[in-house]
């Protein structure tokens, strides 16, 4: 949940700050902290839109380029997320962040065994192109970014996306999609991963490979600390984490024969916000200062907008609690603060009841209202990284910098971050951290209002959305109908191709887009990865 | 009171569902109050978890649901438990779980519910207390 460590004395003044990533917090900082620490304002921050960017990749800042927002959208039909899209469409959202249900996530077909119970239950159901066609009626697909929470199966859902723009009359180059596509992430926190590690990895490099030769305003990959956090891992974690998984992609992608420039500029970050403010903030100013470093010094990368670390930062689903929901709408707007004075690029919350359920129309939008406000009545936009300065953020900013080198380094000592997530160390690591801070929030060392302070009696019980076995049945019924409708030999045709380039391990896009196109479903397209590739071993250790 | 052996549970994630912090932090708590604790992993099947609990021979069967499926996945483990004959295994569930499901998965023969947020004292106790009744 993410609040620091307090030692306080018998009149309960503050002894000892100690924040998740380790770091002490002195009473107070002066320019002597500053200059024990080798403070150097070119070198550690330069001006707003200059390397290394601590500040801000923009000069202007908020000035020029508001924060988009992004709330996650979708669940049950296709109708309902179309229906819901176009809501806060018209309340203002200038992006739209769509969520799958599990059985789509993890590669099966509505009708498919597998999926019973879960279709459309914590996100849309697609099985085919059919399903984007109603999914994105009458939305301007050139107009609004969208991003596409899938990952094993990125490469099908971007393929899709690609096709129902085509259907619609959106030329490919004028689309902009984010799928979120990385399954490295998934292994550590979240878990819908399908394949092992070798072929996920490649399955995430088509993606980007194909999205930059082919889709120039797509996003192809999300590189999500932000799971990685919720699971367990410290701030300083999660940004390290990210990056080693980030390089992970770029190695693939050389030995491709891409070079950096050519690519690294199309990743995005997805980072989480909960926990202490001063301690997200620097977190998010030093990574923006890591990646840029990384990017120029490793990787050699020239061009200054490839430099950018540009990131979603939001959500803060761990810190939401279930006991008193209605406290989660003030967290949000101080989780939504910690990214505006980070410098986010865009911004969702997690919505007060998502602590136990998919949130009604009514609470997506107070989280978007609770942004709003803060661009529009605060001033949040006044002026470019406020904080700068600041004896304390900028020692806590150098310090979160060697901190997150240091979890980088450990990684390194474990073999690097593909064999420390194929056999299980670094899920071991968060997992061990996630119990210790249960423990801390048991015994009352770590604060959670309304939990183990300041608590009810009687906890209010909790609603669930409700889970229709009607539409689901229906879906199935509609997806039988239309698996007998369809050109058969069109699909065969197309699987079969996929097939062969599946294994001769060639880049799977172009063929999928094929079968997108010729309405082969979801689990069929898995289907054939599933067979050639096989599952992920979990190494089941905690 | 002694246990004539360590008592075995096997925390088992069903379905699709890949959030399992939940499940791993009390798999720790379990084993540091003396458990002998058997994780799944991700994605079993009913039938799955059924298998491995009569492989490993254990005394309890934890579930961790965190997709609102709580109520049809036990029932349906429930079923093949007693086809099978394991009816002795005491069944739990922990997670998203609304107070208002808890008498529908008791009468499912659900023995202990665990919503979220549970202390691990309190989850220690009750499976003790309940599993040396049997």
């Amino acid at each position: 949940m993410g609040v620091a460590r307090y030692v306080t004395d018998e009149k309960g003044a503050i002894k000892e700050v100690v924040l998740q990533s380790g770091i002490q917090v002195q009473s107070h900082y002066g320019p002597k902290d500053l200059e024990s620490r080798g403070f150097d304002y070119d070198q550690d921050l330069g001006e707003p839109g200059e390397y290394p960017f601590t500040r801000s990749i923009h000069p202007q800042g908020f000035r020029s380029r508001p924060w988009t927002t992004r709330q996650y959208t979708g669940f049950g039909t296709p109708e309902e997320t179309n229906e819901r899209c176009k809501l806060m469409i018209s309340h203002g959202q200038t992006g739209l962040n769509v969520a799958f249900d599990l059985p789509t996530q993890m590669g099966y077909d509505s009708d498919d065994p597998m999926a019973e119970g879960e279709v459309g239950r914590v996100g849309m159901a697609v099985d085919s192109l059919k399903d984007f066609e109603i999914a994105f009626k009458d939305i301007k697909l050139d107009r609004i970014g969208v991003g596409l929470t899938i990952n094993a199966v990125a490469t099908i859902a971007l393929a899709m996306f690609q096709a129902v723009a085509e259907k619609y009359g959106y030329a490919k180059d004028r689309i902009s999609a984010t799928p979120q596509n990385d399954i490295l992430k998934e292994m550590i926190g979240r878990g819908a991963w399908i394949f092992p590690v070798e072929p996920g990895v490649k399955l995430v490099c088509d993606c980007i490979e194909y999205a930059v030769k082919e889709l120039p305003r797509a996003n192809p990959v999300s590189i999500c600390g932000y799971h990685i956090r919720e699971s367990g891992a410290t701030p300083a974690q999660e940004i390290g984490y990210a990056i080693l998984i980030a390089n992970a992609y770029i190695d693939n992608l050389i030995a491709r024969g891409l070079a950096p420039d050519d690519f690294v500029g199309r990743f995005s970050f997805n980072l989480n916000v909960f926990g202490n403010l001063w301690e997200q903030v620097a977190k998010f100013r030093a990574a923006r200062k890591l990646w840029a470093k990384n990017l120029k010094e490793k990787y050699g990368v020239k061009d200054k907008k490839n430099l950018f670390l540009r990131g979603l930062f939001g959500g803060g689903g761990y810190g939401l609690t279930k006991a008193q929901p209605e406290n989660n709408i003030m967290r949000g707007a101080y989780y939504a603060l910690a990214a505006a004075l980070g410098g986010a690029q865009t911004i969702a919350l997690c919505s007060y009841d998502e602590a136990y359920t998919i949130p009604p129309p009514h609470s997506a939008l107070i989280s978007l209202r609770t942004l709003n406000l803060l661009m529009d009545e605060v001033g949040l936009r006044d002026t470019v990284d406020p904080l700068a300065g600041s004896y304390f953020i900028e020692s806590l900013t150098l310090d979160m910098e060697k901190k997150i080198i240091a979890e980088m380094d450990q990684v390194t000592e474990m073999g690097g971050i593909v064999k420390a997530v194929a056999d299980g160390a670094i899920q071991r690591l968060v997992s061990r951290q996630a119990y210790e801070f249960e423990r801390g929030i048991q015994n009352g060392e770590l604060i959670k209002i309304g939990v183990n302070k300041d608590a009810d009696e009687e906890a209010k019980d909790v609603e669930l959305h409700e889970y229709s076995y009607e539409s689901a049945e229906q879906k199935i019924a509609e997806l039988r109908q239309f698996k007998q409708a369809r050109d058969q030999r069109a699909v065969t045709e197309s699987l079969k191709e996929l097939e062969r380039v599946v294994r001769a391990g060639e880049n799977v896009m172009p063929v999928l887009v094929k079968c997108c196109h010729a309405y082969a479903t979801v689990g069929e397209m898995c289907g054939i990865f599933r067979q050639i590739y096989g599952e992920f071993k979990e190494p089941v250790i905690f | 009171m002694t246990r004539p052996r360590t008592i075995r549970i096997l925390l088992a994630k069903p379905g699709m569902d890949g959030h399992d912090r939940g499940a791993k932090v009390v798999a720790q708590a379990l084993r540091d109050a003396g458990f002998e604790v058997i994780y799944t992993g991700l994605h079993q099947t009913v039938e799955s978890i059924v298998a491995a609990a009569m492989q490993e021979d254990v005394d309890i069967i934890g579930l961790s649901i965190m997709s609102g499926a709580h109520i049809p996945i036990s029932k349906k483990l429930i079923s093949l438990m007693k086809e099978k004959g394991l009816d002795d295994i005491m069944v739990v569930v922990g997670g998203v779980i609304p107070n208002k499901d808890i008498p529908e998965l008791k009468e499912i023969g659900v023995t202990g519910v665990f919503p979220g947020g549970t202390p691990f004292d309190h989850i220690v106790d009750f499976l003790t207390e309940n599993v040396s009744r049997n």
